[in-house]
């Protein structure tokens, strides 16, 4: 097998060949969520092993966040995880000034959670949306995807990217808010509030084909979610409730009330990819109650200026700092190496979906090719952030 | 065809001179003609429609460019797909890559002979009309295991044996539901099924025997659904696991197609359902089967067509999909052991009268042996169903158990 | 438990070979002999008041200009009972490192130490399965090193294209046909 078919893995190493079947799904599939190449050994449909491949993505984030300077960093760290760039560059200027040791204002730190709770239904969205088309429901999928265009509209407005933004800066944010953006984000939020997210209740979640799909499958016990360091909705979906908004507060988190959703195993085992799912779904409600509490204090806070403490150059001292933040993926965690100049000595980026997917091989063991595909995205994954 | 034979004398009446069989063969195949020509033109519609009403379910707009509302959009999409290059992928059994499509087209399109469209107006009224509308549609399952493994392609194979599987899984239930209003009437003949409906909407078979009658039509209704590949029974398409199944090698006029036998196919279910249980192409009120001179029993029996045919769309853009060995329980423990049930059970109300004097049959000995019968499936699918609930958490208490990490801290 | 603490628990069980220690830094860590890392992994993850059972990242680090050359191997550790973050860091040789793997204690050091031999070149040894991970299998060389050159070609494609097209340009080599053509003498009359 491996003689003649080389980028097929030779699985035991003895070069013989088996009457299982190798599948290959990707690098290009319509349901892996990117360029992922996952290889299967499967005995008709059931899957004996799995083996992921990835770096089709791979796009020298680290080395070259070695040869610009800090806020040349920002629009590198905003193409990792695309769907969700908010929180990267949040995380990298937490990481810079946890080491220059500045904090901004609180209004900048308002702003920043509002725009990373946004960010956050936007990504969930975009989550659940997809992961409903994998099952075989097409519509949720558009529903989700139209109020996330509004989302979209409201960063444009604010920023003017709709994807990848460059917002979050060393000690600032890089625009303001325009006036009129309060009022259209509460209209936003209520109709999302009212009619999106009771509908995406109603038509897909408690739906019985769809839960008989995802509700045994890919159960993943907290053990295991420890071990592979899942973070985020995978783990708190195996029923550990870790948020770092909760535990390790940044930005001004710990003055809003939310709550932090955890899988119960209402419709199967503790720990299955409903369980992941469902954690996903209600941290859109939660979500939206702090963009209100946000907005609620935006419009008592008088505006202050967001460049305030953005230094004219970002140089940080001789030293290295680890500093994580709750993406919509998990924990993202940067490890900073500064010598003192002006580019980062090291940065390496601990992504929540690199880590997911390492998971992968163990869970697929025994599943069907179309459990593969709800395991798949019941983790969540963009390549971008694998791979960086 | 005597209907066919009397207006062809009529209009040319030199016929009446030609060779036995050469009037034979053409008064079959001109009605046969005539109804494929406006039966395929139903596609261009079909897909037409599904895109709208997809996209309105979905709150978007669907084809708005081509043509005044996108109404010329399967038309240019039809052009298109005529003038692409038909791909033979490497190693592919040319034969059997051709004959696919073929066979599936024409398994689609032979039921549409015996379907009345009005007292006279059926191509041919055969008096084994439901026996053998069963039997041609299942020449598609042929052609489709024939695409799946003339393609080259693991995926095409996947495909293909799964909806082989569930074709055949399928058809069974939907058979001993066709028993039913068989049963009823005595007769397989399709124009006898829908005569023995007439009066108005109280006769249609649906509304008989409540409610033991609209739960065979839900179960007929679902069992067409897995058999033309419809959501949720769309595994052998599963768009986002397999690409596109058993065709996904075929490209351009081979791939159009198979389009347009799954949509024959939908209109064919639809139009047997309604035949069945709907009342044909009877008018719900008597008084509105004729508009003056013109018979309206195709109007009636296309509204119902098409209404079912909308159900059927409407399911499919609301439904996520089942897997396919769900799929398979939901065939054998569920649908299998409820038609079985009906089918003892009507039965039993048809064929066992109480009669008119002497020994009560029906009370003594009728109704014991249906209920008995009934009562047997009924336990059968409840402990199956048991079972299935243990399997589950057992092997999810297995899934647990099995990972050997060592304890978390609490 | 705080940094100190946490730094005496280990000295206590490890005496020497918890080689060094900055408690004041900004993320705290203890410097641990290469050898000892995967000992003082299972120590870290069994011992009921350090409890970290959690790795949160694992990363190699180059340190070419500092004395004496070595390359790092961090370990941000993390536990869920007690919720209290450490780093442990080895220091290895910049000419074939190699210290021993902990995927036996986490397992998801697996594709992080994939990772670190992919783009630095550490060897961990006891790894089940090392090879590349996020660069191409046939790759040669590991990229995050600081004396990394980019290749000139790999399976025959520039890797820098603008310098070398640049040089094939002016030396008078065409680009392109046709409607297409862009070398530099034919493109001045275009418009602009």
């Amino acid at each position: 097998m491996s003689s003649t078919a080389p980028w097929i893995s030779d699985w035991d190493g003895d070069g013989l060949d088996t009457d299982e079947m190798v599948v290959n799904m990707g690098p290009q599939h319509p349901a892996t969520h990117g360029v992922l190449r996952l290889e299967l050994r499967t005995d008709g449909e059931v899957v004996r092993a799995a083996r992921p491949h990835i770096g089709y993505l791979h796009r020298c984030f680290e080395k070259h966040a070695e040869n610009v300077d800090y806020p040349g960093v920002l629009p590198y760290a905003d193409r990792m995880d695309y769907v969700a760039a908010m929180g990267n560059t949040l995380g990298f200027a937490l990481t810079v000034e946890k080491l220059l040791g500045i904090e901004p204002s609180p209004y900048v730190q308002t702003l920043r959670v509002l725009m990373a709770e946004l960010q956050r239904i936007a990504s969930h969205a975009v989550a659940v949306g997809t992961y409903t088309m994998d099952i075989g429901a097409f519509t949720p999928f558009l529903h989700l995807l139209r109020d996330r265009e509004k989302i979209l509209d409201l960063f444009e407005w604010t920023c003017g990217a709709r994807l990848l933004y460059n917002y979050n800066w060393v000690g600032g944010v890089s625009h303001d808010l325009p006036d009129g953006f309060l009022r259209a984000t509460r209209d936003m939020l209520s109709e999302f509030d009212s009619v999106t997210f009771p509908e995406l209740l109603d038509l897909i979640i408690h739906n019985r084909i769809f839960v008989k799909r995802i509700a045994g499958v890919g159960v993943c016990p907290r053990e295991l979610a420890i071990a592979y360091d899942l973070s985020g909705p995978n783990l708190r979906g195996s029923g550990l409730a870790y948020d770092l908004r909760k535990d390790e507060p940044y930005s001004g988190y710990q003055g809003y009330e939310f709550e932090v959703c955890v899988g119960t195993g209402q419709y199967g085992p503790v720990g299955s990819c409903f369980d992941r799912n469902w954690v996903r779904v209600a941290e859109m409600r939660e979500s939206s109650k702090i963009v209100h509490q946000a907005l609620d204090r935006l419009e008592k806070m008088e505006k202050a200026d967001v460049h305030e403490k953005v230094p004219k150059r970002v140089k940080p001292p001789k030293g290295e700092v680890y500093c994580r933040s709750e993406a919509p993926r998990g924990q993202l965690g940067y490890y900073l190496v500064s010598d003192g100049n002006v580019n980062p000595y090291r940065l390496k980026v601990k992504s929540p979906c690199f880590t997911a997917m390492s998971v992968f091989h163990n869970l697929a063991k025994g599943m069907m090719i179309a459990d593969v595909i709800a395991l798949i995205g019941s983790l969540d994954i963009v390549l971008g952030e694998i791979d960086r | 065809m005597d209907a066919t034979y009397r207006i062809l004398v009529s209009l040319v009446p030199d016929v009446a001179g030609w060779p036995a069989w050469a009037v034979a063969v053409l008064c079959a195949a001109l009605p046969a003609l005539a109804c494929f020509t406006f039966m395929s033109l139903g596609p261009i519609g079909y897909v037409y429609a599904e895109r709208k009403i997809s996209a309105f379910m979905q709150d978007r707009l669907g084809p708005m460019r081509v043509g005044p509302y996108g109404v010329l959009q399967t038309i240019a999409d039809t052009v298109k797909l005529l003038f692409k290059e038909a791909i033979f992928p490497r190693g592919v059994d040319r034969r059997l890559f051709v004959a696919a499509p073929l066979l599936v087209s024409v398994g689609a399109f032979l039921p549409l002979v015996v379907i009345p469209w009005g007292g006279r107006l059926q191509p041919a009224d055969l008096n084994v009309g439901v026996f053998y509308v069963i039997a041609v549609s299942s020449i598609s399952t042929v052609g489709l295991i024939m695409a799946g493994w003339a393609s080259n392609n693991k995926y095409a194979l996947f495909g293909a044996m799964r909806s082989a599987a569930q074709i055949v899984s399928y058809e069974i239930p939907a058979l001993m539901i066709i028993l039913v209003p068989v049963l009823i009437v005595g007769s397989l003949s399709l124009q006898d099924l829908t005569l023995a409906q007439a009066g108005g909407l109280h006769h249609w078979f649906l509304f008989r025997y409540f409610p033991l009658m609209p739960v065979a039509f839900l179960v007929f209704f679902t069992a067409g659904l897995a058999e033309t590949n419809r959501a949720p029974f769309d595994i052998p398409e599963a768009e986002s696991e397999l690409v596109a199944g058993f065709h996904t090698e075929y490209s351009g006029f081979f791939f159009s197609l198979f389009f347009l036998a799954e949509y024959t196919e939908m209109f064919v279910l639809s139009a047997v359902a309604s035949v069945l249980f709907l009342g044909g192409y009877l008018a719900p009120i008597p008084a509105l089967q004729q508009l003056g001179p013109v018979p309206l029993g195709w109007f009636w029996l296309l509204f119902k067509a098409w209404a079912l045919v909308f159900v059927m769309m409407w399911l499919r853009w609301t439904l996520p999909r089942s897997r396919v060995d769900q799929l398979m329980h939901i065939a054998w423990k569920v649908l299998l052991p409820i038609s079985l049930g009906l089918v003892a059970v009507v039965g039993g109300l048809v064929l066992w009268p109480a009669t008119r004097g002497g020994f009560p049959w029906d009370r003594w000995v009728g109704w014991p042996i249906t209920l008995a019968v009934a009562g047997f499936l009924l336990v059968t699918m409840l402990r199956a169903l048991h079972w299935d609930a243990r399997r589950e958490r057992e092997l999810a208490r297995g899934a647990r158990g099995a990972v050997a990490v060592s304890r978390v801290s609490r | 438990m705080d940094a100190p603490a946490i730094h005496g628990a280990l000295a206590a069980a490890f005496g020497d070979r918890i080689t060094g220690a900055d408690l004041a830094a900004v993320s705290p860590f203890a410097i641990v002999e290469p050898l000892a890392i995967a000992e003082v992994a299972a120590f870290c993850k069994a011992d009921p008041a350090l409890a970290f059972d959690n790795l949160m990242c694992l990363s190699g680090v180059d340190y070419p200009k500092e004395t004496p050359p070595r390359m790092e191997v961090v370990y941000h550790l993390f536990s869920y009972r007690h919720r209290h973050t450490f780093a442990l860091k080895v220091q290895l040789p910049r000419e074939s490192p190699a210290v021993p793997s902990v995927e036996g204690v986490w397992a998801v050091a697996n594709w992080h130490e994939r990772e670190a031999w992919d783009l630095f070149g550490i060897a961990f040894t006891g790894h089940s399965d090392l090879r590349r991970i996020l660069l191409p299998d046939d790759w040669e060389g590991h990229p995050l090193r600081k004396d990394w050159q980019d290749p000139e070609y790999y399976n025959g494609m520039h890797v820098k294209p603008t310098q070398q097209m640049q040089e094939r340009a002016l030396g008078g080599e065409p680009i392109g046909v046709g409607p297409f053509d862009f070398t530099p003498a034919n493109r001045s009359q275009e418009e602009p």
